[in-house]
């Protein structure tokens, strides 16, 4: 992985470019846009600025949405003032140095059942990439990913990069329920899917991990910036950690054909 | 809910198409993906606590659209604040923006929509009902909290819980008839411009702000769909980022969506900007077809007209 981001920035985030900016997001909010691309590195300076924000803001933070190349930070706008937070913003971006990269990071290791049964596009991604089952769950699992965003539901996490081999699009048609566990591949993303939900992503296999547990500190196990890797296993493996194989079900095609 | 001595409490009879519990929503969690929820009328919500000398924060039924019966199983203090649904209490019209005494027994009943379409039924108080990471706010798609704490609407034979009081000696209040919204007028709707209003091409910019919008059917808690005048963004998605609540965000179709409370934490269109608060509110209560504005207005004077409003909770 490349030393974060470094690109385009010089050696301090503030140097004479245009980023990171700070963005008006309403009476109440300000966005950091630190980037402009999507790179696993940006999350060493996402986590980073988090960390900072917290401290600086302290009881007046409300709350704080990362995102790939962004920080959303909303302040409680009855105890500061816009300008006054535009400032302390400021004054941690010109100090900003960015976290560990992932290869320092603990690792959340998901084991992942890959399965045409409980991942039907394995078939659809195979023909794709032209590559066999067994390569494309290797490619899969090889790659170390950073979580960049949580979204759509609680503890859904947006992981990437994937590898350019396995770029699938999303679905035409999303799925009116994918079962929780599910592991997915959408553009050049991955993930898993919490609890049962509508979807569109590519299932590709299921995993046995409680993804997310309100009664859980911290709630989701995956947290922005997190570092992930899938660990293929047996489907006596994935039983034996707790796994529901149940085959996904096909969705009633329109019109009552099948 | 566990019940003790001291609880009174409510039964529904009928349920209606969507009624939630609402406290002033759930903070500090939306980095893990979780919708903020709260009253989509913060300004109807905010009145009903404050008649009632609730502190900011108790948690209110939000009805929208009415079709909700209920009865009061123990006398209580009641107000009832926002869109008028032909709200009746054993047949008679119930008066809204006061204090109101329900019997044990007494009826309450929400009918249609005659102005507005949300209604705020706070209680002497606030319902009670499990925190659920810091909130009592329902929000469904997430599955949290509400009544039962699992994000379920308010169902038929459901229960509400309060604390037991003596509405006889509570100070009866009321706001006055000056103070109550028109929600049959036109909305005029605050928006801050926010950093991609100048990807918008200038023609649009101009219709933006000098063309009405109509609310269309395509309107619930999570956003509501403005249609008009194509609008041509330059831009046409972003990588996906934090959205705040009142973003005005225009897919590539060119119509404007305002995200309100039930928004995901997330989103990649381009945005005009963001609406204050009291416009959220304002705008909650429109039926599809109703006309609305945007009036372009500064940060500081937007975040002045904020703190005049919380000042009076």
């Amino acid at each position: 992985m490349r030393k974060a981001g470094m690109k385009d920035h010089g050696e301090t985030l503030s140097a004479g470019s245009t980023l990171p900016r700070l963005e008006n997001a309403g009476i109440d909010a300000w966005i950091i846009r630190l980037f402009d691309s999507i790179e696993e590195s940006n999350m060493n300076w996402i986590t980073a600025l988090m960390r900072e924000c917290e401290a600086a803001l302290g009881d007046d933070l409300i709350d704080l949405v990362p995102s790939y190349t962004t920080v959303l930070v909303h302040y409680d706008c009855q105890q500061r003032d816009a300008l006054q937070i535009r400032a302390l913003l400021s004054s941690i971006l010109s100090r900003l140095q960015p976290d560990e990269a992932a290869e320092n990071l603990p690792i959340h290791e998901l084991p992942v059942w890959y399965d045409i049964s409980v991942g039907p596009e394995l078939e659809r991604l195979s023909q794709v990439s032209n590559l066999g089952y067994p390569q494309v769950i290797q490619i899969h699992s090889e790659h170390l990913y950073r979580v960049f965003a949580l979204g759509f539901a609680p503890g859904f996490a947006f992981m990437g990069s994937l590898p350019e081999a396995l770029e699938l699009p999303r679905l035409e048609t999303p799925r009116t329920r994918v079962p929780a566990g599910s592991v997915a591949i959408a553009g050049r993303q991955t993930s898993a899917y919490p609890q049962a939900s509508p979807g569109g992503w590519n299932l590709i296999g299921r995993t046995p991990v409680r993804l997310f547990d309100r009664d859980r500190d911290g709630m989701s196990l995956l947290q922005v910036g997190d570092a992930v890797r899938f660990i293929p296993v047996s489907k006596e493996e994935f039983i034996r950690l707790g796994g529901d194989p149940t085959p996904v079900v096909r969705d009633r095609v329109q019109g009552g054909v099948q | 809910m566990t019940t003790t001595h001291t609880s009174g409490h409510l039964n529904i009879l009928r349920a209606g198409p969507l009624a939630l519990l609402q406290d002033s929503g759930r903070f500090g969690v939306r980095r893990l993906g979780i919708t903020q929820g709260g009253p989509a009328d913060l300004h109807a919500w905010a009145w009903a606590n404050r008649l009632l000398d609730n502190p900011w924060g108790n948690s209110v039924l939000e009805i929208t659209l009415g079709g909700l019966e209920l009865q009061a199983e123990h006398d209580c203090q009641i107000a009832i604040c926002g869109g008028d649904l032909g709200a009746t209490i054993d047949q008679q019209p119930a008066p809204l923006w006061q204090t109101i005494i329900l019997r044990r027994h007494q009826i309450l009943r929400f009918r249609l929509p005659i102005s507005g379409v949300r209604a705020y039924l706070a209680v002497k108080g606030g319902f009670d009902a499990a925190m659920i990471l810091g909130s009592r706010s329902c929000v469904t798609r997430d599955g949290l909290g509400g009544h039962k704490g699992d994000g379920s609407k308010i169902g038929q034979d459901d229960k509400l819980y309060f604390a037991a009081h003596t509405p006889d000696s509570l100070p009866a209040r009321q706001l006055p008839e000056s103070e109550h919204p028109d929600y049959s007028q036109q909305a005029l709707l605050d928006l801050i411009p926010g950093a991609q209003i100048a990807e918008f091409r200038g023609d649009s910019l101009y219709q933006t702000f000098n063309h009405g919008w109509q609310v269309d059917t395509r309107a619930d808690r999570m956003g509501i769909r403005l249609k008009g005048p194509v609008l041509q963004c330059h831009m046409k998605t972003m990588i996906s980022e934090g959205i705040s609540l009142g973003a005005v965000q225009v897919p590539p179709d060119g119509q404007p969506i305002v995200l309100l409370n039930d928004r995901q934490t997330i989103g990649g269109y381009p945005r005009l900007g963001t609406l204050t608060p009291l416009a959220c509110a304002r705008l909650a209560q429109c039926p599809p077809g109703h006309s609305v504005r945007f009036r372009a207005t500064g940060l500081l004077a937007a975040q002045a007209e904020q703190r005049r409003f919380r000042s009076g909770f």
